[in-house]
């Protein structure tokens, strides 16, 4: 068997990735200013618009799957 | 160049061949199928094919445009594909099965008329089924059952529309559609059963994951987009569809991040998939129209990836939910980066596939000002990413590690997710080909500045979300569980129909045994015992008149000579009422 992969059983490559991660969220922002826009809306021409409806929505995905689930979460056997 | 046989018919009847070829030979010869059928369908310039008059109408088996083309490609690409990925799979009936469902799905799109379509809509519907049987586990079972039924009923309304539309046009030749009257809707109806449109989505859901590792990735691509083709070509425009396919873009995603079954994930993210095309029909301009088929063709792709990538799991592993998977990347790199190709593709990453079909259909919403919709898309776009681009492959491949150790799956299965995660990155990087095969000409760049930063902030800044909410612990743990959806009404209501069948018909059953077998022939048996005495007594009683009873009368001091009227005396009735009918038969004759 071949030798396994452990590159994220060690924390600091874990944090390093993140580290990336968050650089280049970093550099997209800067980024932005830079950019011609010829948007169809006004506020799709507005500076990290998307970044910032990127992240409330995912946000707001979460928050609303989790009230979804006090109502529609059943057990595996439900229909068994 | 008219070839003779018309693609579906490479392989349906193909198919019937299978079962007599062994070892290298067959596998050779199920490759060659699709490679053969795709090579027939380039050669083909547009316009009516294979025209075959059964009674007063013409049959046409190959309506060649720009259109149906597209999606004969993409159907025999995948085909070749998802054949490769079950290439060792030693059940014949599962071979035999894709390849007639298949056959469907090429003869639906070549279809110019509504008798063929609905033959070949129909063999899709019952060879799908068995790619879901062949699990042969009591859920698949279930599961397969109720699919088949609930297609049977598509499939019903489908013809219905069809026989009144016919019945209504005078032509069974078909093009353009749009929703007007009875008929239109119940063919609207029976289409968007299969495109797996809200409320009628729940089969994809309950199927999907029940199929066979490799049936999944046929399943995937054939129904749905086949669905997808024929909206495009009758329903084009429909207003109605915008707004549904934006529900169906959004929907499915809350599902899809509570869902503990990796496949099912896929399967939720399938109909949000499907809701982008939904809403391209719905806009049906040239550009909306190209996005819609050019996503068709792409998703097809990464789906069938992504299917095929966490199938390669399950048939290592015999694991599913994500509760059970994790850590994979350490034994599984190569299945892991395919995954993530896909994951990638489905999200609309620049460099891959989806970036360069699905932001068509973003696009021609916000040429049309359709804000609420467009705000819909986007959020659906960051949502899609959310969990088929960062869930399925985290929960699977990273996260806590599940201790499993297993190895990559057989050669065949990594050559199939091979192609297909080329095509994903290859389409992207250079979309010319796809373009110029689209119904309409193609004037959009997707590679602006502009376009790139907003998807990849859109996408990175969801990430971070994920992000923040893993390493804060607030994101919703992985559960065993499952999450009512829409089969419910089905599901429990056949349990309601029981058990209301139960207690009415069986119910009716002891009481008729009750009264009528017991109580009824004590009661006539005591009555024809000693009619008149029982009457007369019957009377006096019910007249309240005890004390005119005669002693005689009375049952208990009734004695033995009080029969008035001897046995002989039925019998000579019932000789004379048989003699009486005889006689009168006798005469007529």
């Amino acid at each position: 068997m071949k030798k396994e992969l452990k590159i994220f059983d060690n924390p600091r490559n874990v944090k390093r990735l993140l580290g990336f991660f968050y650089f280049s969220l970093l550099v997209l922002l800067i980024v932005d200013f830079f950019i011609h826009k010829h948007a169809e809306f006004p506020w799709e021409g507005a500076t990290n618009f998307f970044a910032v409806y990127g992240y409330v929505s995912c946000v707001l995905l979460i928050f609303i799957a989790k009230i979804l689930r006090i109502f529609i979460k059943r057990d595996e056997n439900y229909y068994d | 160049m008219t070839n003779l046989i018309p693609p579906a018919a490479i392989f349906i009847v193909g198919a019937l061949f299978i079962p007599l070829i062994k070892g290298k030979l067959k596998r050779a010869y199920m490759l060659f199928l699709p490679v053969f059928a795709f090579i027939t369908l380039v050669k083909m310039p547009e316009g009516k094919y294979w025209i075959v008059n059964v009674l007063d109408y013409g049959l046409v088996f190959g309506r060649i445009d720009k259109l149906s083309m597209v999606f004969g490609y993409i159907f025999t690409i995948i085909s070749f594909i998802g054949v490769l990925f079950a290439l060792k799979v030693k059940d014949d009936l599962q071979h035999v099965s894709a390849f007639m469902y298949a056959g469907g799905a090429l003869g639906v799109t070549f279809a110019g008329d509504f008798i063929s379509l609905y033959i070949f809509w129909e063999i899709m519907a019952i060879f799908s089924t068995f790619l879901i049987l062949a699990r042969k586990t009591k859920a698949s079972e279930g599961a397969a059952v109720r699919y088949i039924l609930v297609h049977l009923f598509g499939g019903l309304c489908f013809l219905a529309g069809i026989v009144l539309y016919i019945q209504n046009t005078g032509t069974i030749q078909f093009e353009y559609i749009g929703l007007n009257g009875l008929a239109s809707w119940l063919i609207f109806i029976g289409i968007a059963l299969n495109a797996a449109i809200p409320p009628l989505h729940p089969w994809l859901q309950d199927a999907y994951p029940e199929a066979t590792v490799t049936g999944a990735v046929f399943l995937s691509a054939l129904t749905t987009k086949s669905a997808v083709y024929l909206m495009a070509r009758t329903f084009a425009g429909t207003e109605l569809l915008i707004y549904i396919g934006a529900g169906m873009t959004a929907i499915p995603i809350f599902y899809a991040v509570l869902e503990n079954d990796v496949r099912r994930v896929l399967a939720y993210s399938l109909i949000n998939q499907v809701g982008f095309m939904m809403c391209g029909i719905g806009i049906g301009t040239q550009l909306a129209i190209n996005g819609t088929v050019s996503h068709a063709f792409c998703h097809i792709l990464y789906k069938a990836l992504l299917f095929m990538s966490v199938g390669s799991v399950l048939h290592m592993t015999g694991k599913i939910r994500c509760t059970d998977l994790g850590g994979l990347y350490k034994t599984m790199p190569l299945t892991c980066l395919f995954c993530m190709i896909g994951a990638a593709s489905i999200s609309a990453f620049p460099l891959f596939s989806g970036f360069v079909s699905k932001s068509m259909i973003v696009s021609a919403s916000s040429h049309e000002k359709l804000i609420v919709v467009w705000f819909i898309l986007q959020f659906a776009s960051a949502g899609v990413f959310h969990h088929a681009g960062i869930k399925v492959p985290f929960f699977t491949f990273f996260g806590h590690d599940s201790g499993i150790r297993t190895k990559e799956p057989p050669l065949n299965m990594l050559l199939a997710m091979g192609i297909a995660a080329f095509f994903c990155i290859g389409i992207a990087i250079c979309p010319g080909p796809l373009y110029d095969i689209l119904p309409y000409p193609v004037h959009y760049a997707p590679y602006t500045g502009a376009h790139v930063v907003g998807q990849l902030q859109l996408l990175m800044f969801g990430a971070l979300a994920f992000t923040l909410l893993i390493l804060s612990g607030y994101y919703p743990a992985e559960m065993r569980a499952i999450n009512l959806d829409t089969d419910l009404f089905y599901r429990k209501a056949a349990r309601l129909f029981y058990y209301i069948m139960d207690k009415a018909l069986n119910g009716l059953n002891s009481f008729s045994n009750r009264n009528i077998a017991e109580v009824l022939p004590a009661f006539v048996g005591g009555l024809s015992k000693n009619p008149v005495t029982s009457l007369v007594t019957y009377f006096m009683r019910t007249a309240g008149k005890d004390n005119l009873a005669i002693e005689d009368f009375k049952r208990e001091t009734r004695p033995e000579g009080t029969n008035l009227i001897p046995m002989g005396v039925p019998v000579l009735i019932s000789m004379a009422i048989l003699f009486l009918l005889f006689l009168v038969f006798a005469l007529k004759i």
